[in-house]
């Protein structure tokens, strides 16, 4: 089977968050694996295991990418494509999962996995817009998945609710919490990771013509939201402190 | 410049979701006094169509059809494409439910649109409106607007006020027949999880616990304490984690996000992945033995103590207080 992974690198996130300029400072943030993209990596790595193939991780990102690449690598993935964002001007979900259906145009695939949301623009528009630009079906928030042939039975999450879902490859899915526990990768798979290949793509290699993957949206501000004054800690006797909050939330706060 | 808005109406056990109500009103926003026509798509809708009507819809569409009697991408989608060919829209309003997650993205792929997601806010600006939406797990806010062409967008329920309800209000209810052709996903069976009572997404008050409720039995002061409140009851991944509640209460980034006026977290540590599904709330109160727990830094007023021993006393106090 040829499975793709797609995936993001994003702020880690424990990251504290500043803005200047405008914009989200970078400056000595640590990045990670979007978290839901280690799900789909993981979900990647056992359908391999289970129908053979290869798995092969692919993010539109900036050089330092690579980093989360190798990771995906050393959990077991076999090569990895980053496509370079650095001629970019502008770049939205529109922008992305155009430059992603550029890659796979030409490419074979059954199965493409990806997350749910990223937690740093956290719009979710990459996998589904992407799925409709191949012409794939897709289905989202997925916890289980098992492959007969080219049957697929998915279970879903459904704001709580857990649908069942049968479809046929080639298909997009999109991972949510729930859908495995991801591995670590071993010191072995971490050796192994730096000769595993690792293609770096301009937008050029992909005939991609920077005008027509504009960004269609625009964001005039980003700014933190007002610092909360601190709470207040109610002390006393848990009694005193009970009849105090309700008399806070009725009086002040004039919520109850 | 006025615009001509669609809003996709949601249901659920038979009854439209508040959700649709805010899109509608955001919708009116948006459209500077142009229309607002609302699509409900089902089996058998037509009767929640007034109510659309009554929250300041100006017309309804009403888009009938065995294949849509559960949600599916495809036939959802197709459905609406439909629509969107014959009525042209300049702007389209989605609730950031399940749903609207799912399908918005794929429109707007097809219709080569900007989308912008999970919109907390709106406000013009000239002949623009500019969205504003949480990025960073709500640790940062940003203002958006769509370059040119489609307006698109998702809410976040709980957000945008819907306008009053006005039965007095008419509005044209029309039936339009959509072709659905071959749905490549099938929902096999919907194992319905979600406790029966007040929506999650769409409550005022919210009791949650977490890992430290300890036990399916601890939860009960806090479903006493929200019976009494007429709250809703709402867990940490923790709490869901430890088999003590189940998942379709959990709250935050992969469960749902809520917004409202009280929320009461009770043994809950509060993790960011949490917080980004709460933080937003009006009034924030944090009941937590731990005196050092990252909810105290969200919370508008805390009580360091033991939540068995806070809670019942809580409920006994709004009992006095509430009669
Ligand atoms: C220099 C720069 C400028 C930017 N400017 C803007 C801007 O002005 N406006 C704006 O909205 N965004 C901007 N972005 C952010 C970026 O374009 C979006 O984050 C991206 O389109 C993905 O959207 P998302 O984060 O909402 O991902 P989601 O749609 O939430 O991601 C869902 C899933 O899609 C996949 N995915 C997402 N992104 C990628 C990727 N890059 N490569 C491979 N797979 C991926 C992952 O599996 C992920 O879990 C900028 C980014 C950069 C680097
Ligand atoms: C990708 C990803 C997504 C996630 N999504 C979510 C999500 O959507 N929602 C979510 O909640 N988490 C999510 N998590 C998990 C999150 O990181 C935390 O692990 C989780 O929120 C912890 O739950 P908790 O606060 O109940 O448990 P803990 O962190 O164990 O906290 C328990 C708290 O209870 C207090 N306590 C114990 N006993 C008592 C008592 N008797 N009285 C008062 N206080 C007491 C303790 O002091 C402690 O603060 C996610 C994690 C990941 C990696």
């Amino acid at each position: 089977m040829n499975i793709y992974v797609i995936l993001k690198r994003t702020f880690d996130t424990e990251e504290k968050i500043s803005v200047s300029n405008n914009k989200i400072s970078e400056d000595s943030a640590e990045f990670i694996i979007n978290p839901y993209d280690e799900y789909a990596i993981e979900e990647a790595i056992t359908l391999k295991d289970a129908h053979g193939g290869t798995v092969t991780v692919v993010t539109v990102g900036d050089e330092d990418s690579e980093k989360e690449l190798r990771t995906a690598l050393a959990m077991g993935a076999d090569q990895a494509v980053l496509i370079s964002n650095e001629d970019l001007d502008s770049q939205d979900p529109f922008t992305t999962s155009s430059v992603l259906a550029a890659y796979f145009k030409d490419k074979e695939f059954d199965i493409i996995l990806g997350g749910n949301v990223a937690i740093d623009n956290g719009t979710g528009q990459v996998g589904p817009r992407l799925a409709e630009l191949l012409d794939i079906p897709h289905v989202t928030t997925i916890t289980k998945i098992e492959i007969n042939g080219t049957t697929v039975n998915i279970e879903r999450d459904v704001e709580g609710d857990l649908e069942k879902i049968e479809t046929s490859l080639p298909l997009l899915v999109t991972a949510q919490q729930g859908l495995n526990e991801p591995r670590y990768p071993s010191l072995p798979g971490i050796m192994k990771a730096k000769k595993k290949p690792l293609e770096t793509l301009e937008l050029d290699d992909l005939d991609i013509d920077e005008d027509d993957v504009e960004a269609k949206t625009k964001t005039v501000e980003i700014y933190l939201p007002p610092k909360k004054e601190a709470g207040k800690i109610l002390s006393g006797d848990t009694a005193d402190q009970v009849k105090e909050l309700v008399s806070l939330l009725r009086n002040e706060a004039k919520v109850i | 410049m006025a615009k001509k808005v669609l809003v996709l109406a949601e249901s659920r056990d038979g009854s439209l979701r508040n959700v649709s109500f805010e899109a509608i009103a955001a919708a009116k926003e948006i459209s500077g006094g142009g229309e607002v026509f609302a699509v409900l798509c089902g089996e058998s809708v037509q009767s929640l169509a007034n109510d659309l009507i009554h929250y300041g819809a100006d017309r309804v569409l009403v888009a009938e059809n065995e294949k849509l009697a559960n949600y599916t991408t495809d036939g959802y989608y197709q459905a609406l494409k439909q629509i969107i060919d014959d009525e042209k829209p300049e702007a389209i309003v989605f609730g950031h439910t399940s749903l609207g997650k799912d399908l918005s993205p794929r429109l707007a792929a097809r219709l080569e649109s900007g989308l912008i997601s999970d919109v907390t806010g709106l406000e013009q600006a000239g002949e623009n409106t500019v969205f504003t939406r949480p990025v960073y797990s709500g640790k940062a806010f940003e203002k958006k607007l769509i370059n040119d062409g489609l307006v698109f967008v998702t809410i976040r329920p709980n957000n945008i006020a819907p306008l009053e309800k006005d039965e007095s209000r008419s509005g044209e209810v029309k039936s339009v027949s959509v072709e659905i052709k071959d749905l490549r996903t099938i929902v096999k069976e919907v194992v319905r999880k979600a406790t029966t009572g007040v929506d999650l997404s769409e409550a005022k008050i919210i009791v949650a616990g977490g890992r430290g409720v300890k036990s399916e039995d601890g939860f009960k002061p806090l479903q006493e304490l929200a019976d009494v409140l007429g709250a809703a009851v709402g867990a940490s991944r923790g709490a869901c984690d430890a088999d003590y509640c189940d998942y379709s209460l959990q709250i935050g980034q992969t469960g749902k996000v809520v917004t409202p006026d009280l929320y009461i977290a009770c043994g809950i540590s509060g993790a960011i992945q949490h917080l980004a599904g709460m933080s937003n709330s009006k009034v924030i109160v944090a009941i937590n033995k731990d005196p050092e727990a990252s909810i105290f830094s969200v919370a508008d007023y805390g009580i360091v103590g033991d939540l068995f021993e806070v809670v019942p006393l809580l409920t006994e106090e709004f009992k006095k207080v509430l009669v």
